[in-house]
């Protein structure tokens, strides 16, 4: 018994703290090779892979549970609308809001933007009004608000940033004067991996009582969010880059801006009364959710939440840091090699230019060793522009990545230098 | 020869770091954009006709090594031929690198000289827009007034 207890004491002690190949069984495609290599998948900021558990959640949701919500009392719709408001619940806790009735359930980050934009936008935001944004912005976050500023008159503010890709807080608050009726600006950059201070930008524009919105499409598989903390009004993600299923994500807002809104889209579910004179509409979060919804994703995106939950956020954040840290390092070694994003508060993404090889050609060359990474814009051509560059290469990493990965990267930019000549 | 190295082979890596005709013509009787907006890849392509024949061709831009040395080779290819002999070209040059790899057609490469040195190009589809963009260009120079802009995005093309 004695040393039975005091071994398993010493395991504990020293067993790594991040067990990260046990992490890896839960993945599996990650074990498939491509072109004859082991699949090096280091295109994380476009989507993560799906654990398992995700895909068991699916299958199960499809043989068991299908039905409609919210309209039925028989036995399946009960399941499928108690499994579908838990995963509600669960979104309300991953993020920490305060009230479930604050999530609304969204196809993912870019119709997030667009339902604050058709609903709080044209209600709230006029002629010579201004919005402010970042110069790092997804063009999710950048071309809604366009379009608004073109049906209103209002005006496009934009914060700029440094040569490291950190956004200038004294430039920002400048920015802001009487006209600014809206913030939008993103947690975790996606080109450049900067993780702007986003509680100090929501603080500047409350201190003149505008309302802020947190693109969080690549904070929440990086960053434990808790979005009474942050204070912000609006917080919005997607699923499929949370280890969850795509075309689905979640949009949190504020009890006292939701109410004033007017509803996004009209139909079944959003309603409570209708008659051919008038309609009244359904409670939040329902006045949001109009039409039968994406049910069994939402329910995936649950247990994907559920998964990097049971990870920890601790335990990830320690690693990927490590993870970027070796990664910075294996590839600025690199001669030629500039990564574009230094910022000193970076999440794991690394874009880099290898000498005057375009990225295209070394996102093939890397795709023939199994090495997936993203090359172009990143639908981020502002920051495009701002570094003088057309595209850059984009290794992106999630807590499954290991060290090996990075090596293999390493190497196999090493082989573009010398098809390149370079 | 195969993959990688068929694709980035000597003939396409020069032309990639010495691109030929890479000048602007002054008052170019034509001039078109080529553009594809989901890797950024833009040329501008300059055309000086005499009647239905190229008698000049130059072209300024950027993007990857296989949109650039098919954009070079091409305006070795296109000068001094006809606006028919261009067409012809485009449409052998285009079956060549959307071909099916399976049933590789070995003649139609030798008829298309050195073109033929981007028939690597159908073994990666991802990189059949890079190769084909500046002779999207083109076709459309030579089916517009004066300026034109085309875009990948705009048809569908490959
Ligand atoms: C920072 C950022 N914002 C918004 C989006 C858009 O997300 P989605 O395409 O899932 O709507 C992305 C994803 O590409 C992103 O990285």
């Amino acid at each position: 018994m004695k040393t039975q207890s005091q071994s398993t004491a010493t395991e504990i002690e020293t067993a790594p703290s991040f067990d990260v190949q046990r992490i890896r069984e839960d993945f599996p495609i990650l074990k498939q090779k491509v072109h004859g290599k082991p699949l090096v998948y280091l295109d994380n900021a476009a989507t993560s892979q799906k654990p398992q558990a995700v895909i068991d959640t699916l299958t199960r949701y499809y043989l068991g549970q299908n039905a409609n919500i919210h309209r039925g009392v028989h036995y399946l719709s009960e399941i499928a609308t108690y499994e579908y408001e838990k995963a509600r619940g669960k979104v309300k806790l991953f993020l920490n809001a305060s009230d479930s009735r604050e999530i609304i359930f969204v196809r993912g980050t870019t119709e997030g933007i667009n339902l604050v934009k058709d609903t709080y936008g044209r209600k709230f935001i006029g002629k010579n009004d201004e919005i402010v944004i970042s110069a790092m912005e997804h063009h999710s976050n950048i071309v809604p608000w366009q379009i608004l500023c073109e049906e209103k008159g209002a005006k496009l503010r934009v914060i700029p940033m440094n040569d490291r890709g950190e956004l200038l807080l004294d430039e920002y608050e400048k920015l802001l004067n009487e006209h600014t009726k809206f913030v939008s600006v993103v947690y975790v950059s996606n080109s450049l991996g900067t993780i702007n201070p986003i509680k100090k930008i929501i603080q500047r524009a409350h201190e003149r009582g505008i309302p802020v919105l947190v693109d969080g499409a690549q904070a929440a598989s990086h960053l434990k969010v808790n979005v009474q903390d942050l204070d912000c009004d609006f917080f919005v993600f997607s699923g499929h880059k949370v280890f969850g299923p795509t075309g689905i994500g979640a949009l949190y807002g504020k009890t006292k801006y939701l109410e004033q809104m007017p509803p996004y889209q009209g139909g079944g579910d959003m309603i409570s009364s209708v008659t051919f004179e008038k309609t009244t509409y359904n409670v939040l979060p329902y006045k949001f959710e109009a039409g039968t919804p994406n049910i069994a994703d939402v329910i995936g995106m649950g247990t994907g939440i559920d998964y990097v939950t049971g990870v920890g956020f601790e335990a990830i954040t320690a690693y990927e840091k490590e993870l970027l840290k070796y990664a910075t390092e294996a590839i600025s070694n690199i001669e030629g090699v500039r990564i574009i994003g230094t910022a000193e508060e970076k999440a794991g993404v690394i874009s880099f230019v290898l000498g005057t090889v375009h990225a295209h050609d070394v996102g093939t060359i890397l795709d023939q060793e199994g090495i997936a990474v993203r090359t172009g814009h990143h639908c981020t051509q502002p920051v495009m522009q701002r570094f003088g560059i057309p595209a850059t290469a984009r290794a992106s990493f999630a807590f499954y990545n290991t060290m090996e990965e990075v090596d293999a990267l390493a190497r196999g930019l090493g082989k573009v230098k010398e098809i390149f000549g370079a | 020869m195969s993959g990688l190295n068929e694709l980035y082979q000597e003939l396409i890596l020069d032309h990639n770091k010495n691109p030929r005709n890479f000048k602007k013509i002054e008052n170019a009787d034509k001039l078109v954009e080529g553009y594809n907006p989901l890797c950024g890849d833009h040329y501008t392509i300059y055309l000086n006709m005499d009647g239905d024949l190229i008698k000049d061709i130059g072209f300024q831009g950027a993007g990857c090594a296989i949109s650039k040395a098919s954009a070079s080779m091409m305006t070795t290819a296109v000068k001094g031929v006809t606006k028919k002999e261009a067409e012809e070209l485009f449409t052998k040059f285009h079956a060549l690198v959307t071909r099916d790899v399976h049933d590789n057609n070995e003649a139609n490469i030798e008829e298309l000289g050195c073109l033929g040195a981007l028939a690597g190009v159908a073994e990666f589809p991802a990189r059949i827009k890079c190769a084909s963009l500046a002779w999207h260009a083109l076709h459309g120079a030579l089916n517009s007034e004066d300026k034109a802009v085309v875009s990948t995005e705009d048809s569908k093309m490959d």
